[in-house]
């Protein structure tokens, strides 16, 4: 069939016509051969849009279709469907982003224009050599793969598993929990954070559509959206985790310790340990690198005491391989070392505690039982709370990390209640406090005393320049509401360190093959309509890997992970692409180069042919092969040379 | 059937395309009963002026070797175009414009400078350069003019048929002169090859999965002779070269330089071997990746040692 083309030039509002001549593109796409019809109007994509499109096909036997709008991402569905709905093949159609690639980036009436005529002869030219394409289908496997177990992937875990699909629920310490269980209470509500995180963990740990995976990690991907193969890591506990009844013997008993990780050193743990008393599951492990058996080869009092015989110094790491139809990375963050910042004296000077230190000390089971105290012991009388350390400053970190003004006055608020004569300073450069019940909090705190101080402090040093500064730490800020520099003693200083991404985001980000934000933090397919999805079907984000936010927003973002899974698994199939890489086996020599490149494992090798075959089912389009095959023996469906070479010459005429 | 009218010529190129016409052997007693050879510069004596008196399409065939650098070369590149039914580029200078073609990463001054002024055993204190024309007592001589850049066959003018290699092997000439005098001919363009495979196809040696830590140059290192050489980390352009010439280097331990050019239906064959060495290179990691690229001496004379004219690049940007 001769191509037909029919060029529709959108207007976008003004959002192209406002820069770009569109009638003039219209005109010009009128000349370019083999196009029948070219139009523009206000807004392609509405109803009266597309039916332009309809009609055209119709009355004038339109058999393909160049839109000169936004980006494919955002409407090539949308035209697609136009076609199909009109009895063409959905592939009958290319879309030119004259508004992303011209009207957003340029002023320029003159250039934006003549790139827009530019980018609207690559596409007809690139159409003409479409061909029709069949989308395929794959069923989607009903489990899923949760990596991380704090608060957001517990909330996505139960979500799925209660609607009776299985959930394999990966966390790499021996405990699930995160950094939520760390907290001592929340804010602006000051629940008790362990006592409503424990009940959903223990729901985790007993769920029979939950299968725990802890002091495991995830060491290999493959697959697709429906279809992921995984590979888990599941770390010598040298505790056998069939016959441990959780008893504790084994820890009472234990002469060996450590720092402890859950109480960020402020505590010790023996060698073999759980990492808190409501540990889930509550299994303990031996922490190779400090228990004396393994440093020196003997003791073994773990063992003579374990009456279940449960403690096995044999044990090896152990890999084991699960199929899941969708995967959600809950990973969390990494609290800001504030190390770096040397001006803060942190490491340097004896009470300056970042804010994870000081929820463990003011926690009722932390290393003070609750007790906020200095390194002498005695109670502080004053403590100061310096906002933003590592946050919104171009040297760290230029995102604010949106939950430190508000965990910095709960602070505030439970020093005035554990020692109502002590002062509070609170050092701040904006109060952040936009959420449900934030602004109220930020009162309550007003109003219980705290002394806000508007300025990044400079310095916190010991070395007093006055009798009163003797003995204290004292903080030096520019005081910016009255415009002069102070010098405040205090007994404490907290700083309230940002949240950034874990040290290991780019090889998990690898892994998973998402791709990471500036900042970062793991990227979200679209910021506004799609902060759920990656670009990677079938992976999905939720929590502090995708961004810095607190309980309630992580714990909604989990469950919209955990309702997209669920949409795909009720489904129960998806259309995978239909641009995929096909290898012509009259011209394959067989030189095996493709071989180990793809991606999804899609290509195998056919022994007595000598040649190399692409399973259609497993490929995405990706394109790594076509481009590696140095004989042009594998072509990409929908990427043809012929169609490349011609929106190439296209552009350049 | 009257005997064919065969013409060869040789623009820019070594002579050894001439020499791989006469390696068919014994052949050559079928090819004297099948056809004369009206006019062959590097065997027989002839005028450029005898061929310009024999009427248009008077020559049944005629195999062309060598690139286009000069006027000279352009200049019978047409005469025999007007003169011939059938225009052969024969071997790659004029296939492809094959190492000739190297000097598109230069221009005319910068290659007289070299020659004429530059080298060691020059000796030029006057600095004179070629004159395309120049006075003398007896009169004005006159010799082609050097051009800025070198020119494939099908660039200057049609060509009905290509016959790659660097030279041809005996098979492939075999192969262009069978199907003249059998009159089999193929589709016009079409390259006159046994396979349309890439070499990797005739080449015997094991091919497993490909990673490549290291790249060696020949001399450095003896290769294993089972199995495949750019396992072995030697650059050999097989994956990327169009087959028919039976993988001889390959099997003489020597990594394939890729004179038979491009693949069938490929557009660049720099660009796909390089494009196929990149997806081999077995690390991650950019300051390792940087290391084992930098084993790559002079890249670019490597990836298109024999296609620079032909290819999409065609010739490097002098300021």
């Amino acid at each position: 069939m001769e191509p037909k083309i029919g060029v529709y030039v959108c207007h976008c509002g003004s959002n192209i016509a406002g820069t770009v001549d569109v009638e003039q593109v219209a005109e010009y796409a009128r000349s370019l051969p083999a196009v029948e019809i070219a139009r523009d109007y206000k807004f392609m994509c509405s109803d009266p849009g597309q039916d332009l499109i309809k009609n055209d096909i119709r009355e004038f036997g339109i058999n393909r279709v160049v839109v000169a709008s936004c980006s494919p991402q955002m409407h090539e569905p949308t035209f697609r469907h136009v076609l199909q709905e009109s009895g063409l093949n959905p592939y009958f159609f290319e879309m030119a982003n004259i508004r992303e690639h011209c009207s957003w980036v340029t002023e320029d009436r003159e250039k934006a224009t003549e790139k827009a005529k530019a980018l609207v002869s690559a596409a007809v030219r690139r159409v003409y050599y479409h061909q029709a394409l069949e989308a395929n289908e794959v069923p989607i496997n009903p489990n899923t793969l949760i990596v991380g177990g704090g608060i957001a992937g517990i909330q996505a875990a139960l979500e799925i598993a209660d609607s009776e699909h299985k959930v394999y629920l990966v966390e790499r310490d021996p405990s699930i929990g995160g950094h939520m269980i760390q907290l001592d209470k929340t804010f602006p509500t000051l629940d008790c954070s362990a006592c409503i995180l424990t009940p959903k963990m223990s729901l985790v740990g007993a769920h029979p559509y939950i299968e725990l995976m802890t002091y495991s990690e995830v060491e290999e991907v493959s697959g697709f959206i429906g279809n992921f193969k995984v590979k888990i890591r599941k770390k010598a506990r040298y505790v056998d985790e069939d016959k441990c009844n959780g008893c504790g013997v084994c820890q009472e008993k234990c002469p060996w310790t450590a720092d402890s990780e859950f109480d960020v050193g402020l505590a010790k743990r023996k060698a073999i340990y759980t990492p808190f008393a409501q540990a889930v599951p509550n299994i303990p492990v031996i922490d190779k690198e400090h228990c004396a058996y393994f440093l020196k080869g003997k003791c073994r009092a773990c063992e003579k005491f374990c009456e279940r015989d449960a403690i096995n110094f044999e044990q090896v790491d152990q890999f084991v391989e699960i199929e899941v139809g969708n995967i959600i990375l809950t990973t969390g963050y990494k609290l800001f070392d504030p190390t770096p910042l040397t001006q803060y004296g942190y490491g340097r000077l004896d009470n300056v505690l970042t804010s994870l230190e000081f929820e463990r000390l003011v926690n009722a089971v932390g290393p003070t039982n609750g007790k906020i105290s200095l390194k002498d012991g005695t109670e502080p009388k004053s403590v100061a709370i310096i906002h933003c350390v590592g946050s919104r400053d171009a040297n760290y970190h230029e995102y604010c990390s949106r939950v430190c003004c508000m965990y910095s006055m709960k602070f505030a608020h439970l020093v005035s209640e554990h020692i109502p004569e002590a002062t509070v300073y609170e050092f701040y450069i904006d109060i952040r406090s936009a959420g449900k019940g934030f602004e109220e909090f930020y009162n309550r705190v007003l109003k219980e005393g705290t002394t806000f101080f508007r300025g990044r402090p400079g310095e916190v040093t010991n070395v007093a320049e006055t009798p009163e500064e003797k003995g204290k730490l004292v903080v030096q800020f520019e005081d910016t509401l009255v415009g002069r520099q102070r010098r405040i003693p205090v007994d404490m200083v907290i700083l309230s360190c940002g949240l950034e991404p874990q040290q290991d985001a780019e090889e998990v980000a690898r892994l998973f093959s998402v791709s990471r934000s500036a900042d970062g933090f793991f990227l979200e397919k679209h910021p506004k309509l799609d902060p759920v999805a990656t670009m990677t079907d079938g992976v999905f984000v939720a929590g502090c890997c995708q961004s810095p936010k607190d309980i309630p927003d992580t714990v909604a973002q989990a469950s919209a992970a955990a309702a997209r899974v669920l949409a795909l698994i009720s489904k129960g199939k998806v259309e995978i692409e239909a641009a995929t890489a096909v290898i012509d086996e009259e011209k394959c020599s067989g030189c095996r180069i493709c071989n180990l490149l793809c991606p999804y494992s899609a290509i195998s090798f056919v022994e007595d042919k000598k040649v190399s075959r692409v399973n259609e089912a497993l490929c995405k389009g990706c394109g790594t092969c076509v481009a590696a095959c140095p004989s042009s023996a594998i072509t990409q469906k929908h990427f043809t040379a012929e169609q490349i070479m011609a929106e190439l010459e296209g552009i350049l005429v | 059937m009257a005997k064919l009218k065969l013409a060869l010529y040789w623009a820019a190129s070594c002579g050894g395309c001439d020499i791989a016409t006469l390696a068919i052997g014994e052949k050559i007693l079928k090819l004297a009963e099948a056809a004369d050879i009206v006019f062959w510069p590097v065997a027989m004596d002839f005028k450029y002026s005898d061929v310009e008196k024999i009427p248009d399409k008077s020559i049944d065939a005629c195999l062309f070797n060598g690139a286009i650098q000069n006027s000279e070369g352009e200049h019978i590149a047409q005469l025999l175009r007007a003169k011939s039914k059938i225009l052969i580029a024969y071997g790659s200078c004029s296939y492809e414009g094959c190492i000739p073609g190297l000097a598109n990463f230069f221009n005319r001054q910068m290659i007289f400078d070299r020659v004429y002024i530059e080298t060691q055993s020059t000796d030029n204190p006057e600095k004179v350069y070629p004159q395309s024309k120049v006075l003398v007592p007896e009169g004005e001589l006159e010799i082609p003019d050097f051009y800025d850049t070198v020119k494939t066959l099908a660039q200057t003018v049609d060509v009905d048929y290509f016959v790659p290699g660097c030279p041809p092997e005996e098979k492939t000439t075999w192969l262009a002169l069978e199907t003249l005098i059998e009159g089999k001919l193929p589709p016009k363009g079409a390259v006159i090859s046994h396979s349309v495979k890439a070499v990797c196809d005739e080449c015997p040696r094991i091919k497993k999965e490909k990673k490549v830590k290291k790249f060696y140059r020949p001399y450095e290192i003896i290769p294993d002779p089972e199995i495949c050489l750019l396992e072995q980390g030697l650059l050999c352009y097989g994956p990327a070269t169009r087959g028919g010439c039976g993988a001889p280097c390959p099997q003489a331990n020597m990594p394939c330089t890729g004179c038979y050019g491009p693949v069938e239906g490929v557009v660049d064959q720099g660009a796909h071997f390089l494009t196929a060495l990149a997806s081999v290179i077995d690390s991650d990691d950019p300051t390792e990746i940087q290391r084992i690229i930098n084993d790559i001496v002079d890249p670019a004379g490597t990836f298109y040692r024999y296609s620079l004219p032909d290819s999409l690049l065609r010739r490097a940007r002098i300021k």
